[in-house]
């Protein structure tokens, strides 16, 4: 049934050399755990790239409860902690993915730094990867003060006061960020949520995709 | 026993990554399905009357615009909603009306246009009801005017929240 859907499209549109191209080959000796245990180290890319799937499909469902304005923002996040079926669960799954996400990231760069596998000729990888480590943790940050409560607001305010302390140009970029010199209130909140759900994601899915382009052009790293 | 269908080593990984994969995949999404659909399995309360306050003593078989309130809870916002209803007696029974005109939604009002005296008269688009809420065939509106449920407690006239619709005219 699935083979003959599959053939009737694959007569019409060719589609087999598409996905052959992404997925077909061969996973090389040095990279592959069944030969030697010790290339597990390979797998924390791809578990950073699971995990981020995971923060985006969680993202999307949170949103269709949560509101950002100062005076609902914690009363919604509090109704479907509380008052929807599986809610707990989902937020939760967005919060630690949060954490993990950023821990396999971390353990991913330090494989690619100790290998040495950002020499010539994959620099450009480096650099795409060490910008998607700032999307990262700039997810991270405005995503923390989306919950409305006291330690959001707290450590928003001690991040926006080191924005702040920046010379010269620290009040123009604190009333950048957080669209007033002074309140961290309902103009930080509305641009935090978009800069979260909107800006950022679309940046990360983008340097990702060039992430995973450079890799199949240019091959994994040979062997140590 | 050799006939037996083999199960080729390719076979088996197949099934075995397909069936572990399916697992996680099901795992991380169906509790976001279940959340996303809560709404529609969510159980409320429904059909508490409210009291609006009008002595049924005081009504007559002339519709008289009662407004009554009662605390309306949606999801994380609770507000008080001041609804309308058609009220009037033919005989022992009493008849309340939604304001909601059938056509497309706008408030009707009775006796308020000199052109029709003694009818429901819609201002969007000329839609007519009689006292008891038939629609005019002549005028847009498909159907009669909602009905709410009542109570009579103490005297006190008591209304359901939603109206419900009527067999068409």
């Amino acid at each position: 049934m699935l083979n003959k859907i599959y053939d009737w499209i694959d007569e019409r549109l060719d589609i087999t050399p598409l996905w052959r191209d992404v997925a077909d080959h061969e996973v090389p000796e040095h990279v592959n755990p069944a030969h030697h245990f010790s290339a597990f180290v390979y797998c924390f890319g791809g578990l950073t790239f699971f995990v981020v799937i995971i923060q985006v499909l969680s993202g999307m469902f949170l949103t269709m409860y949560y509101v950002p304005d100062i005076t609902r923002a914690w009363e919604s996040v509090y109704y479907f902690q509380n008052n929807v079926a599986y809610g707990a669960i989902v937020r939760g799954m967005h919060h630690w993915g949060a954490s993990i996400v950023i821990v396999m990231m971390f353990l991913h760069t330090l494989r690619v730094f100790f290998q040495g596998a950002y020499k010539k000729p994959r620099e450009l990888n480096w650099i795409v990867g060490v910008l998607i480590f700032f999307i990262m943790l700039a997810l991270g940050l405005t995503g923390y003060l989306l919950p409305w409560d006291m330690k959001a607001l707290f450590a928003t305010r001690v991040t926006l006061d080191i924005v702040q302390s920046t010379p010269l140009i620290g009040d123009l970029l604190m009333k950048l960020i957080a669209g007033d010199e002074y309140v961290v209130g309902a103009q930080t909140l509305t641009r935090f949520f978009a800069i979260h759900v909107f800006f950022l994601p679309a940046a990360l899915l983008g340097l990702i995709g060039l992430h995973f382009l450079m890799i199949r052009k240019q091959g994994i790293s040979g062997p140590l | 026993m050799s006939e037996k269908q083999q199960v080729t080593r390719r076979q088996f990984l197949t099934y075995t990554l397909m069936g572990v994969g399916g697992f996680m995949a099901a795992g991380t999404v169906m509790p976001m399905l279940r959340m996303a659909i809560d709404p529609v399995l969510q159980v409320k309360a429904e059909g508490d009357f409210i009291a609006t306050g009008v002595k049924v003593d005081e009504l007559t078989n002339e519709p008289k615009r009662v407004d009554y309130q009662f605390e309306q809870q949606d999801g994380w916002y609770k507000s008080t909603v001041t609804q309308t209803a058609w009220v009037y007696k033919e005989g022992d029974e009493i008849i309340a009306m939604s304001p909601i005109c059938k056509h497309l939604g706008c408030n009707v009002n009775w006796n308020s246009n000199p052109n029709f005296p003694n009818r429901f008269y819609c201002p969007c688009h000329g839609g007519l009801y009689d006292k008891d809420g038939t629609n005019d065939p002549k005028t847009p509106p498909r159907g009669p005017l909602d009905r709410y449920d009542y109570e009579v407690k103490d005297g006190i006239l008591y209304l359901s929240k939603r109206a419900k619709a009527r067999g068409g005219a």
